[in-house]
């Protein structure tokens, strides 16, 4: 049982028009095996969160911490912090020219495990994992994103999810620009691997179509840079039917 | 500090255009080398190690042939019919070599030939001494080939490779410029194509203390098309210069020119210049060039200028780009977010980066040889 644990947490980016607070104290604590989900406007923070998470430089922690199992996550590196089981599925995941999926999946399994992955495993593990993705076995030669229709870049995302196997997932806004046949298609993999490695996700997302796919155990209502509201699966239902206007009128 | 210079002609009075340069097969015609000269501008001229100073002797290293039954190599004099059919020098360096040996090397790939296995000549160099080389490759009608020309060992080499692609001919033409650290290498490569030639020449300069490869394009008639790829890996101290030439005087020929970069230490400099004319007649002319550099470290600088002259406004399409900076952060993050160490993530978007020529040599030990040498250069100084 592992537990990730965000207390106070606010974060500033700078802009051409100075230094700009995006999250302003949010406390959120998910353990093994649970999906929550964050909702919200654009604009409310929802990826300065999910990014914050994995460490990407542009953005400042200027108070509160973020632990996994107790250790200080922020002084970790973005690879320590993935090593130390944290997965993002990126919403604009980048093209890395020249070089191959397979060769970057098996970097990265490589890197994750600290010990390069038996060969005959690992070749059977990504063909069942990219076949039930409904993935073309020539996927593997092509280019990193290079050229990847938008459903083929959330499905290599969540290939990655499925074969790194980390304690917590964050997904950003996955369920952008895919139609529902491929919605379908993404969820079941993050169920089934929700299903087999037990991680525990937060699932951040505008709409609630998702949540018909993948249900969440909790909802957090975010708006501007902390959460609103927290509930359960009965929260995203009202959402559905009112929309943010409540919360932003307010 | 590292410098990056993007210079767009159009904004600045040309010194010379592309076609008025001079031409000539004379050395004595061409000035001593200095930096007032656009073409030379980037080099300093004591780094030729003399190959400027007057007409060489032979290249006293080793040249070997192989090739799969049918392709041949000859060794003719200067009175052949093929020597200075696809070019005239443009520059003192060229000229000192040209026919200063007496004698050139012809690789004979006969009409309709086809292999899938390469023509392979391998120029091992021995000694520091000056010395001139001139080759000709002739690939006849229909004839479809790859030809690999591999430069290593210790050299001072002054160099002219004439490169006939005839009619309907499907030509792959590598140059592997892999060097001792203190080797000098000027190689002036004129390609002629036929009608309806396609041409793909790859250059990849790993090697060398000094490095400057010319690849010219003419077109003989309508239909031709050309891919000039490049490759090249500069660490401290290194001068790599390519100067890549498209002379569209034909209609309905293309050209598409792509140069990548990667730069790492102290003083590695590299040069870019693609020149693109575009004559009167070359209606229906398709056209793009591009370069990027890549900027591991500070105290590289690589100097990237495309210039494109158009003499008709009946054309397909021209255009060109150029960038040069560092590592793109989001791919770095990318990578790392997937448990990857910075420094492997770094390696694996350079290794990535020039891959995307290396891989169209499609030749397997060639490859293998040549990624074995970037891993090789990544894993001693990136940090």
């Amino acid at each position: 049982m592992s537990i990730l644990q965000i207390k106070n947490l606010h974060v500033t980016v700078e802009t051409d028009q100075g230094t700009k607070e995006i999250l302003r104290g949010v406390d959120l604590t998910i353990r093994s095996g649970e999906t929550h989900a964050i909702m919200g406007p654009n604009g409310s923070g929802k990826s300065t969160l999910a990014y914050t998470i994995a460490g990407h430089p542009k953005y400042t922690v200027t108070e509160g911490e973020i632990l996994l199992d107790g250790e200080d996550v922020l002084a970790m590196s973005v690879d320590e912090r993935a090593r130390a089981g944290l997965f993002l599925a990126m919403q604009y995941p980048v093209e890395i020219p020249g070089v191959s999926v397979s060769n970057f999946l098996r970097t990265a399994k490589t890197a994750i495990d600290g010990e390069a992955p038996a060969l005959r495993q690992w070749i059977k593990d990504i063909k069942v994992a990219m076949e039930n993705l409904r993935m073309d076995s020539s996927f593997t030669e092509r280019n990193v994103n290079e050229g990847f229709s938008g459903g083929e870049k959330k499905r290599h995302e969540i290939l990655q999810l499925e074969l790194l196997k980390p304690k917590f997932a964050v997904l950003d806004e996955t369920d952008s620009g895919l139609d529902v046949d491929a919605l379908k298609v993404v969820s079941e993999g993050v169920n089934r691997a929700k299903d087999s490695v037990g991680f525990g996700a937060l699932l951040i997302t505008h709409y609630t179509r998702i949540l018909n796919y993948i249900k969440p155990d909790f909802v957090h209502v975010f708006v501007a840079g902390r959460i609103a509201e927290e509930g359960g699966p009965e929260l995203a239902e009202r959402l559905e039917a009112e929309g943010y206007d409540r919360y932003v009128n307010a | 500090m590292t410098s990056i210079i993007n210079e767009h002609s159009h904004g600045l009075a040309p010194v010379q255009m592309r076609s008025e340069r001079k031409r000539s097969t004379d050395i004595a015609d061409f000035a001593a080398i200095s930096k007032t000269e656009e073409q030379w501008r980037y080099l300093d001229v004591e780094r030729l190690k003399g190959l400027d100073a007057g007409i060489l002797p032979a290249f006293d290293g080793e040249i070997s042939f192989t090739a799969p039954a049918g392709a041949a190599h000859e060794i003719v004099g200067i009175d052949h019919d093929l020597f200075g059919s696809a070019g005239t020098p443009e520059d003192r360096v060229s000229a000192a070599a040209w026919g200063a040996a007496g004698q050139i090397h012809v690789l004979r790939i006969p009409a309709n030939f086809s292999s899938t296995e390469p023509v392979r000549l391998e120029v091992t160099g021995a000694s520091e001494a000056p010395g001139a080389l001139h080759v000709v490759v002739e690939a006849g009608t229909f004839a479809e080939a790859t030809v690999v020309i591999d430069h290593r060992g210790r050299a001072v080499l002054a160099e002219n490779i004439e490169i006939i692609a005839g009619d309907e001919s499907k030509l792959k033409v590598v140059s592997v410029q892999d060097w001792t650290r203190d080797s000098v290498h000027v190689s002036a490569q004129f390609l002629k194509l036929g009608r309806n030639a396609q041409v793909e020449h790859i250059a990849v300069t790993l090697g060398g203390d000094t490095v400057r490869v010319t690849p010219t394009v003419a077109y003989a008639a309508p239909g031709g098309d050309v891919n000039l790829l490049g490759a090249y890996f500069a660490t401290a101290g290194q001068h790599f210069e390519h100067r890549p030439f498209v002379d569209h005087s034909q209609p309905n020929c293309k050209s598409n020119v792509t140069y990548k970069g990667a730069l790492q230490g102290e003083k590695a400099h590299t040069v870019w210049v693609g020149d693109v004319l575009i004559r009167k007649a070359a209606e229906g002319t398709d056209t793009y060039e591009l370069n990027r550099n890549l900027l591991l470290t500070d105290g590289a600088r690589a100097d990237s200028v495309p210039n494109l002259e158009i003499e008709t406004g009946e054309i397909e399409g021209a255009g060109h780009a150029s960038a040069s900076g560092r590592f793109d952060d989001e791919q770095l993050f990318y990578l790392q977010a997937r448990g990857i160490p910075e420094l492997d993530a770094r390696r694996l978007v350079v290794r990535g980066f020039l891959n995307e020529v290396v891989q169209k040599i499609a030749v397997d030990d060639i490859e293998e040889r040549l990624s074995a040498t970037i891993e090789a250069e990544l894993a001693r100084s990136i940090n």
